[in-house]
């Protein structure tokens, strides 16, 4: 058979053709940017523009950027230098950075001394250096669970020893108001064995008691006794990227507990529950931050018995949280609402009670849809620190004020700018980045 | 040998308050309610007493005093001997104004984003990412700011306009003239006669209208398609630009001149309200392009696929089959964007625009004193204009809801 077909045909090739390149329009990069960047007469004209568009970005910040000016000691100083080295190009004047980058991060903190003159700042901001790194220690196994859980204790000790190392004074007056959160607990195992809502009034109102009328005069009698203090600082000394870290943390850390608790409520069958959560939830999401803030630092002597005058920082703490609270409410509704009715049935079928189906069944999960949600929301509470620089707070964003109006760098803008900007900007990328990553962690649906 | 008796009829106990579930959410509702009030209550005694401490009471009279400040930026008649009233209404009127010009910015930047982050051309889709990620993870403050140091920074001021060898020039053919302390442009005078060019243009907007459902019901009968878009279009401009001539050209535009230190006439915006407009809209589009992305990510790819097998062309399918999907999930992220962008307006205070904060709650409430009166009388215009703005996003929620059975 095959004789014969080979006697019909003249030429038959009995090798294998090495295999040929594609041509050239169908390989590597020239293939890649026609299908990507010039596949239509549409996408060609999108490509030119953006091409222009970061053309022009670029030609104007590149060689500003390149020629920038790392150290002087005044804008003046920045701008000899720029016509002696660059000719007079225009060039960033990062100098402004360099030098004030100390005051930029702890604001007006004051400076330790005791470690010599010419010590670095991890010395002279010893307290609050000690307060950042152990703030990672504690936020490690929060966020990744393969450390050991032990470490936990020390994350809910942390925020009392970063307030001591941050405020200084007495050690006792942190130690007791955590002893408040102990009586809470003692309260709750005690009264629990007579009713659940009896325990939980107790572990409401016992703290409460204790903070109000206690904590302060059993601190200052320790303090006679075994006197454990550093030197105090004053709350309008802290400032610069401290004082949003300070703000920022402890209004996410206090505004996921209420928000969820405001969330239960909302959804709760409970009548006057419900009107109350809706009436402060509504109210809270109506009015711009901004009142709020002022209403802390105009109006709250107005509602407190008179007499009572409590620090700035923590006024402004406890507005921040409660509005990111609200906000957190309406998050964690959406992932309530998210969950198939089936869930709340199985649990109820398996006789569990309100609580312990919450706290099992329900929030898990309602918790677990709404992460992207929580996430954006810490994102915007950190990024709504920069408020209060209108109520004489100095974060970042308000020594760029005060950098500016003093006589060595009057006239330095955009290079302020870009550093905070690039503070704020890491923080919050990392932290949608790491929720991206969560989620995924805790995806168990099969796709 | 057992008798059946009657269950005991059970007394009320006290106990069964808090062990029967029945009347247990009973307990929890009161003793939250005596809370709650007791809570109202305290605050309320307490700054009743601050105030009697102070020698101070609520009073709403001091609206009616003279407010002796000026205002650089009004949308009404406003002179320092107007009374606090008018200032607020003032400020109200700019916090409306910026929010409204900023929605309508932010929705134009943030559908081309969203849009042009999906796109296929790789570049492009880059480059939005890089907007949106830069935009949503820094303070809007910050741009605020930055916006209005770029405007008063690298602008020239109204004196480099002036000579015979400039070193500014105003653009679009000499009518525009961006400065360092606002930006000019020409104003339309309406003179008599410009009543009959407004009459005509509405009229052609009722016409456009009316062409259209007269299109959808002859499509619906016959099938015939009509060019819609240039019908509309015709009837959009070509009345309106006859009645103009017609009626000798009624509305003509005062243009910005030079007179002095600075320019006269024309429309002036300041700096505050270009830079407060522009980072809102910039800020916000980029939070509105990520809502968009995931409306139309959130359209199965099938609607597309079902609506090509049907012989729909792509715009079509576009406009008829997954718009209308994408939009129900799009439409009520974007209303809370709008009301967030309404909020973020009252940061017009870092940049000196007179808003209802600037002029309620800031000079009025400094020179007056009532500070307890105008923050509440603030809030509770926020309040109202929130719950306006979520009301509306209800009302729509509702009706284009899935009738799902």
């Amino acid at each position: 058979m095959s004789d014969l077909h080979a006697h019909s045909v003249s030429f038959v090739r009995d090798t294998m053709l090495p295999q040929a390149t594609p041509p050239i329009t169908e390989r590597g990069a020239i293939k890649w940017m026609r299908e990507n960047l010039f596949s239509g007469w549409f996408n060609s004209i999108l490509t030119i523009v953006s091409i222009y568009v970061i053309y022009v970005i670029l030609s104007h910040i590149l060689p500003w950027f390149v020629n920038s000016i790392w150290v002087a000691d005044s804008l003046d100083e920045c701008r000899q230098i720029r016509d002696a080295v660059n000719g007079g190009e225009p060039s960033a004047c990062f100098a402004v950075i360099t030098e004030r980058w100390q005051q930029l991060i702890y604001g007006f903190y004051p400076v330790d001394r005791s470690w010599g003159a010419d010590a670095s700042f991890l010395f002279l901001y010893i307290r609050p250096n000690i307060a950042f790194a152990l703030l990672f220690v504690a936020i490690a196994p929060i966020l990744y669970d393969k450390l050991p859980r032990k470490m936990l204790w020390f994350s809910a000790l942390y925020p009392f020893l970063a307030f001591w190392l941050v405020w200084g004074g007495s050690v006792w007056m942190p130690v007791s108001v955590l002893a408040g959160l102990v009586l809470a607990f003692v309260a709750f195992q005690l009264l629990g064995s007579v009713s659940g809502l009896v325990a939980a009034l107790g572990a409401f109102l016992m703290p409460l008691i204790w903070w109000y009328f206690l904590a302060a005069p059993v601190a200052d009698a320790i303090q006679s006794i075994l006197p454990v203090s550093l030197d105090p600082v004053d709350s309008k000394k802290i400032g610069g990227f401290m004082i949003s870290i300070i703000i920022g943390l402890a209004g996410i850390v206090l505004s996921l507990p209420i928000g969820v608790v405001l969330a239960l409520g909302r959804q709760s069958d409970l009548l006057i529950v419900k009107m109350i959560c809706v009436g402060f939830i509504e109210f809270i999401r109506g009015v711009p931050l901004i009142t709020l803030l002022f209403t802390a630092s105009l109006l709250l002597n107005y509602f407190l018995p008179p007499g009572t005058n409590f620090d700035i920082v923590l006024r402004v703490i406890i507005m921040v949280t409660l509005f990111a609270s609200a906000y957190m409410a309406e998050t964690i509704r959406g992932g309530l609402a998210a969950l198939p009715k089936g869930q709340y049935e199985a649990a109820d079928s398996l006789g569990l009670d309100y609580w312990k189906s919450q706290r099992l069944i329900i929030m898990p999960q309602a918790l677990k849809i709404s992460i992207p949600g929580i996430v954006n929301n810490f994102i915007g509470l950190f990024k709504d620190t920069t408020l209060v620089l209108f109520i004489g707070i100095f974060d970042m964003l308000g020594l760029v004020g005060a950098i500016r109006a003093s006589t060595e760098w009057n006239g330095v803008y955009f290079e302020l700018f870009i550093f905070v900007a690039a503070v704020f900007w890491i923080c919050c990328f990392s932290m949608s980045r790491y929720s991206q990553w969560l989620e995924r962690k805790l995806q168990t649906e099969h796709r | 040998m057992t008798t059946l008796t009657d269950p005991n009829k059970e007394s009320f106990r006290l106990g069964q308050l808090i062990y029967d579930t029945r009347y247990r959410s009973m307990t929890i509702q009161v003793i939250a309610l005596i809370g709650f009030m007791a809570l109202f209550a305290w605050l309320i005694s307490n700054t009743v007493v601050n105030l009697h401490a102070l020698g101070q009471d609520i009073n709403f009279g001091f609206l009616t005093v003279r407010s002796g400040y000026d205002i650089n930026q009004t949308l009404i008649e406003y002179s320092s001997n107007s009374n606090h009233l008018r200032a607020a209404i003032v400020g109200l009127l700019n916090t409306l104004l910026v929010a409204f010009l900023g929605c309508i910015l932010a929705t134009f930047i943030g559908v081309i984003a969203g849009v042009l982050r999906l796109s296929k051309n790789w570049l492009t889709a880059r480059l939005m990412t890089v907007y949106i990620e830069s935009f949503r993870n820094i303070p809007v403050l910050l741009w605020i700011i930055a916006f209005f140091a770029v405007l008063t920074e690298a602008t020239s001021a109204p004196n480099a306009f002036r000579g015979d060898d400039p070193t500014a020039f105003m653009w679009l053919n000499g009518s525009v003239a961006v400065t360092n302390r606002g930006t000019y442009a020409p104003l339309p005078i309406w003179h008599d006669g410009s009543v009959v060019v407004v009459v005509v243009f509405l009229a052609s907007l009722v016409a456009i209208w009316a062409f259209g459902r007269y299109s959808r019901k002859r499509q619906e009968e016959t099938g015939d398609i009509l060019p819609n878009l240039w019908i509309k279009l015709g009837l959009f401009f070509v009345p309106a630009v006859l009645a103009y001539f017609v009626m000798g050209r009624p509305i003509t535009l005062e243009y910005p001149e030079l007179q002095g230190f600075n320019f006269q006439g024309g429309l002036q915006m300041r700096n505050s309200l270009i830079a407060l407009w522009l980072a809102l809209s910039v800020y916000t589009g980029a939070f509105i392009a990520e809502n968009v992305r995931a409306g139309i990510l959130a359209v199965s790819h099938g609607q597309t696929e079902a609506a090509f097998a049907l012989g729909l062309r792509p715009n079509r399918t576009m406009r008829l089959v997954i718009l209308p999907q994408a939009l129900r999930v799009i439409i009520p992220p974007l209303i809370s964007q709008y009301l967030n962008l309404t909020k973020n307006s009252s940061l017009a205070l870092a940049v000196g625009y007179m808003d209802l904060r600037s002029t309620l709650g800031g000079i009025t409430l400094n020179q007056t004193g009532r500070a307890l009166e105008c923050m509440m009388l603030m809030m509770l215009i926020y309040l109202i204009i929130s719950l306006l703005i979520s009301s509306a996003m209800n009302f729509y929620n509702s009706s284009v809801e899935l009738k799902e059975r």
